[in-house]
């Protein structure tokens, strides 16, 4: 026996130690938060420039929407257009990248009767070419519908804006980021409380003077220490050897780094609950899919959200890792600020109080 | 009882719904004494256990361990007791050091893993995982993490289940030495031979009632004292002494 006083923080301390040590230890930990989104981004990374699945061509709201080159263009597949935004909107996206191209298709009373004004920014990268031939294609069909055509109807003009270059990696990485964290999250704060629990562990626990808030903040310095050095791991990666695009390279390091922390709290709210919810450890992954497969799917982890049909946007727009991988991208490629994102933060930060305030209810010790 | 009792159990009752686990059952621990819970399966030791060790709560009923109320006390309590659980596991993927300095962390107290170990004779396993260890090892490594914090009480549930010969009575001279330190243990058993050369009391609980508290031999003498007598004549050997003398007493590596 001691008179000395007892150490909450230390006793703290010595779970989160033990649990990093398991969880460095763990295969499955290693896979599902270094491995697996190290490999996505090297498969990604080697074959960059595919992938491209649309080409987002904004139009000015004044074209009408019934001349031929439009019509054509709408019928084209990969080409999508979006006629939504201001001229300053479509400006500021397109050296964003969020969009490819901006088009005004101007109506002549003289031949050519269409001239189609475009710009490029570096960022569209391929897709400029994809837009270029589809038009070319519809040129084609006009022109050669007019009898004895010899002056052509249309012209192309282009216009090259300078901005930076948007890689494969700066939309990938980001997603990997995200959905890793995700799976840490969840999969693992999940699994490791429940087979605590199964496995009496806890139980044991609490036959020493350790308080259980001291369990929870323990395991959870460990989860998110983990999460944290497995997202500076894959931020380098993705930057050393693909070049990923970090505007103000350690400041926004260090945005991302608290991006990321929010985040994985955010997630282990999730799996709190599942690890409440789960009876034994079979039951686990079906439950925990549930969470993260919607998201891996609908989140903009491999593409761009803008390419799911309307009513599915909504679903999208609605779970938590859409706005932290969206939030990722505008700090790692647009340089925005923390406070430039804090709309994203704020949809993440409801989550959390919202997945919370469930855990706390369906969380159990034994 | 000349002693000082370390533990005081008053009309403890435990209900789950409407099965009455516990039905008002009282008794003293004497301090320096290896008290033994007997009875069957399901007969209430555990759940009598886990509620001195402040686990489990009670439906009614007064405690009392070493002074200290378990409703008021529970911290001060878990700072004196020393606790193995029927079947508990431990941290993965840890070895043996780390669990003990993770446990040391726990109990806010300054000791080496090797020290620890080596009060249960551990220390070439230091570096092992507890799900490599044989059964008896994981029963002393299971009572190494509970001598940590030097408690006053040590309480052991059902500790050789399992084990073979050799490793029974290994935990036997084991427990003897924490009782001969002057720790009071409280232990489960489920074998009659091991209360009988174990315990200084014993405890028969059966559906929640305590149905005699005496000394091993107490209890002995009082059935010969009926007229009990055994269908065989007892031999002055039995098998197990045969077990153990044709492959030796001393405790083997497994």
């Amino acid at each position: 026996m001691t008179n000395k006083h007892y150490s909450n923080i230390r006793a703290t301390l010595a779970i989160a130690q033990a649990s990093f040590r398991s969880i460095i230890r763990s295969p499955s930990s290693v896979v599902f938060t270094l491995l697996f989104p190290l490999i996505f981004i090297l498969v990604f990374g080697f074959i960059s420039g595919g992938g491209v699945i649309s080409v987002d061509v904004g139009l000015a709201k004044t074209n009408d929407t019934i001349n031929p080159v439009y019509q054509g263009l709408k019928r084209v597949g990969v080409i999508h257009l979006i006629h939504t935004q201001t001229e300053q909107e479509m400006k500021t996206n397109l050296q964003k990248g969020t969009i490819d191209a901006i088009m005004d298709i101007q109506k002549n009373t003289a031949p050519p009767y269409y001239t189609v004004n475009i710009q490029y920014s570096k960022a569209s990268g391929d897709k400029e070419n994809i837009l270029k031939s589809a038009l070319n294609n519809i040129f084609f069909q006009i022109n050669t519908h007019l009898p004895g055509a010899p002056p052509p109807v249309a012209v192309i003009k282009e216009v090259a804006v300078q901005s930076r270059e948007y890689k494969t990696i700066d939309f990938i990485l980001p997603g990997q980021l995200g959905f890793a964290l995700l799976s840490t999250g969840v999969f693992g704060t999940a699994f490791v409380f429940l087979s605590l629990r199964l496995t009496l562990v806890i139980k044991r626990f609490f036959a020493t003077p350790v308080k259980r808030y001291s369990i929870v903040v323990g395991e959870a310095m460990a989860r998110i220490t983990f999460a944290l050095i497995g997202a500076l791991f894959i931020i380098s990666i993705g930057h050393l050897a693909f070049g990923f695009t970090l505007v103000h390279g350690f400041v926004t390091v260090v945005n991302m780094l608290i991006l990321s922390f929010i985040g994985v709290l955010v997630f282990m709210g999730f799996g709190f609950t599942v690890s409440g919810i789960a009876k034994n450890e079979t039951s686990v992954p079906p439950i925990a899919n549930l969470i993260t497969l919607p998201q891996f799917l609908l989140s903009g982890t491999f593409f761009s959200i803008n390419v799911f049909p309307a009513w599915l946007q909504p679903i999208s727009r609605a779970l938590p890792l859409t706005y932290l991988n969206d939030a990722m991208r505008k700090v790692a490629f647009e340089g925005a600020s923390l406070m430039d994102v804090s709309h994203q933060i704020l949809v993440l930060c409801l989550w959390g109080v919202g997945i919370y305030f469930v855990a706390v209810k369906t969380f159990k010790w034994e | 009882m000349a002693k000082q009792p370390i533990i005081t159990v008053k009309n403890l009752v435990k209900n789950y719904g409407d099965f009455h686990a516990v039905k008002g059952i009282s008794f003293d621990v004497a301090e320096g004494e290896i008290f033994g819970l007997l009875g069957p399966n399901g007969a209430g030791k555990t759940t009598t256990l886990e509620i001195i060790e402040t686990l489990r709560d009670k439906t009614s009923g007064e405690i009392f361990v070493d002074g200290f109320n378990i409703e008021t006390d529970a911290a001060a309590i878990k700072k004196r007791i020393g606790v193995q659980l029927q079947s508990a596991g431990y941290y993965p993927n840890l070895n043996l050091s780390e669990l003990i300095k993770l446990f040391c962390g726990l109990y806010g107290i300054d000791k080496t893993p090797m020290e620890m170990l080596e009060k249960v004779a551990l220390t070439d396993k230091a570096k092992s995982k507890y799900k490599e260890l044989s059964g008896g090892q994981k029963q002393r490594f299971s009572i190494a993490t509970t001598l940590i914090n030097d408690p006053r009480i040590v309480f052991l549930d059902e500790p050789t289940t399992g084990l073979d010969p050799q490793a029974r009575r290994n935990l036997w001279d084991l427990i003897r030495g924490i009782r001969d330190q002057g720790t009071t243990v409280v232990i489960t058993t489920h074998y009659m031979d091991e209360a009988e050369v174990l315990c200084d009391r014993v405890a028969f609980i059966d559906g929640g009632n305590i149905i005699g508290i005496d000394t091993p031999d107490h209890f002995i003498d009082k059935l010969v004292a009926s007229g009990f007598e055994r269908k065989k004549e007892v031999k002055l050997a039995n098998l197990e002494d045969v077990f153990i003398n044709m492959t030796g007493k001393e405790w083997r590596a497994e």
